[in-house]
């Protein structure tokens, strides 16, 4: 059994991937080790509910027609209609500090007037900033080891603006620590302020169900509870891919969303521990039969921090809940409202000492995590203690098992490989360690690195 | 297929790929990327569709040929002589 190419992890990228190559032709298998798709942006169903594992906000938000930003770019790649994904857009979210908020909203001008009213003497400076920031093309992995702490010091007198800003671009983002590369935080910014949140009226799921009849309907093979085992490797070359249950599959050319230091695992290297991403999180669901209108909010996300400066990195307790994301599915416009209330909060946490933890432990240690997420809730969006009809809890361990990456580290390894390159011939990353985050950034990367990987099989000897 | 059904059969295409763009007033001697929002990542597509369609192979180093639409008569007209012409979208 020879494929053209396989690809490992039947997540964003790893559709995105498999669509285009199927279009060009190809005979394409994607292996998923899990028996449902969508890897970091899955689903689960508890007691008859289906939740979305990973989505707040689908990123990136344009509407219909809009053709040159990465939205109208990855539908007409993908050759798929923006009202497939029924998008709801947002109402409006915010930045919220202990002595400052700033409002957002898919209309920018909100974003502007609120600088205007916290920073008066900023407005200059910010339009500056927005008119400066690099229209950097997605697709151009160049970096310029600037980072965007020091680079918006040049811009802003304020220290207290920049952490700001700074806050719900790195928690949408940054697999840094303390900090964003510059190319990503004009990415970020791009995709959070001057485009903006929707969500899909069915969820991820409903996504991942457009994108898998795609892939099949183009010809494409999905193959399920299907781990790698091993990458087969023969002269420097990826030869195909050697599955748990022992099979061999062979390849033209493998494709991996793994992540770097898992795909250099896969290849048999057992070094480069230290660039597994240091940051992990927890998110507290709870499930409340009151909309989060009915307790009087009707904001999409709030990213909070009530520490003196933003502190976005692993802490050295089990969590950190000075700063987090707050989210609201229930308060996007989409054309089918949620039959439930629902409260998903987010916070940065330590997988070590979560893994460390013996199954008594961690029960208690998550019911407390838990405890602290929803009363940062209380303290910067709403109260739902007392009144959840059902509650989850994912950690950095729950994340690691589910989405294969190590450290639990959602956005993956600091070191970025933006070409995709592998150090293997016939072996490329794309996801999370090509660079490019978010759901339409995952399609953007799979898209991209096979549409490379195509023109550079039509390239005729000289 | 004639000079005018190649241009036909490359703006079907186009129609394929970016069903939304207004394709009547293509002009031929201007860059397609000047006249409509084409990127690479596009182009790619116009490549793969003249495959699929037509059997039509365009080396990587030659993408440059299909720039204009006169560029591509020119350097279709060849590939396509004995080919007849397909139309795939609603236009």
């Amino acid at each position: 059994m020879r494929y053209d190419a396989l690809i490992i992890g039947a997540g964003l990228s790893g559709l995105g991937a498999g669509i285009r190559l199927a279009q060009f032709g190809k005979r394409v298998a994607i292996l998923e080790k899990h028996s449902v798709w969508g890897g970091l942006n899955s689903f689960y169903k508890l007691e008859g509910r289906l939740f979305d594992s990973g989505l707040h906000a689908f990123t990136n938000y344009v509407p219909r027609g809009e053709r040159t930003r990465p939205l109208g770019k990855i539908l007409r790649q993908l050759r798929i209609d923006h009202d497939a994904l029924e998008l709801g857009e947002q109402t409006w979210s915010a930045i919220r500090f202990a002595d400052a908020e700033l409002k957002f909203s898919n209309d920018f001008e909100l974003l502007r007037s609120e600088i205007a009213r916290v920073f008066p003497s900023e407005t200059a400076n910010f339009d500056r900033l927005v008119a400066d920031l690099p229209d950097y093309d997605v697709l151009d992995g160049r970096r310029s080891g600037v980072w965007a702490r020091a680079e918006l010091t040049k811009y802003f007198r304020e220290p207290l603006l920049v952490e700001m800003l700074m806050c719900p671009l790195c928690f949408y983002g940054s697999a840094h620590e303390r900090d964003v590369e510059w190319e990503q935080f004009a990415i970020l910014f791009r995709s959070l302020f001057l485009e903006g949140f929707a969500r899909p009226a069915g969820g991820i799921r409903a996504v991942l169900d457009v994108l898998v009849k795609r892939f099949k309907a183009e010809g494409g093979e999905i193959k399920l509870r299907s781990g790698v085992r091993r990458i087969v490797i023969d002269g420097g070359e990826a030869r195909g891919v050697e599955l748990e249950n022992g099979a061999v599959l062979e390849a033209e050319h493998v494709f991996s969303s793994a992540g770097r230091v898992e795909t250099r695992r896969l290849c048999g290297a057992a070094d480069e521990a230290a660039d597994v991403g240091r940051l992990s999180f927890i998110e507290a669901i709870a499930v409340t039969e009151r909309t989060p209108r009915e307790s009087r909010f009707d904001g999409t996300a709030i990213f909070f921090n009530d520490s003196p400066r933003f502190e976005y990195a692993r802490p050295d307790e089990l969590v950190d809940a000075r700063s987090g994301v707050i989210c609201t599915p229930n308060n996007y416009a989409t054309p089918r409202p949620l039959a439930e209330g629902m409260l998903r909060v987010t916070l940065l946490a330590n997988y070590d000492r979560w893994t460390a933890l013996g199954d008594e432990d961690y029960a208690r240690e998550k019911a407390r995590a838990t405890e602290l997420a929803f009363a940062a809730a209380a303290r910067f969006a709403f109260d739902v203690r007392g009144r959840e009809v059902f509650q989850d809890t994912f950690t950095p361990r729950t994340i690691e098992r589910f989405t294969g990456h190590l450290g639990g580290a959602i956005y993956g390894s600091p070191r970025k490989s933006h070409d995709g390159s592998s150090g293997v011939e016939r072996l490329s990353l794309i996801g999370t360690d090509q660079g490019l985050v978010g759901i339409v950034g995952a399609l953007l990367s799979g898209i991209t690195i096979a549409n490379r990987r195509e023109q550079q099989s039509t390239r005729t000897a000289p | 297929m004639t000079n005018d059904e190649i241009v036909l059969a490359i703006k079907d295409i186009i129609a394929t790929i970016a069903p939304d763009e207004e394709l009547v007033h293509l002009k031929m001697d201007v860059r397609l990327r000047e006249q409509i929002e084409l990127d690479s990542m596009d182009f790619l597509d116009i490549v793969m569709e003249l495959r699929k369609r037509y059997g039509v192979q365009v080396p990587e180093q030659d993408y440059m040929e299909l720039a204009t639409l006169a560029g591509c008569v020119k350097y279709l007209g060849p590939k396509l002589a004995d080919k007849p012409l397909k139309l795939a979208s609603r236009a």
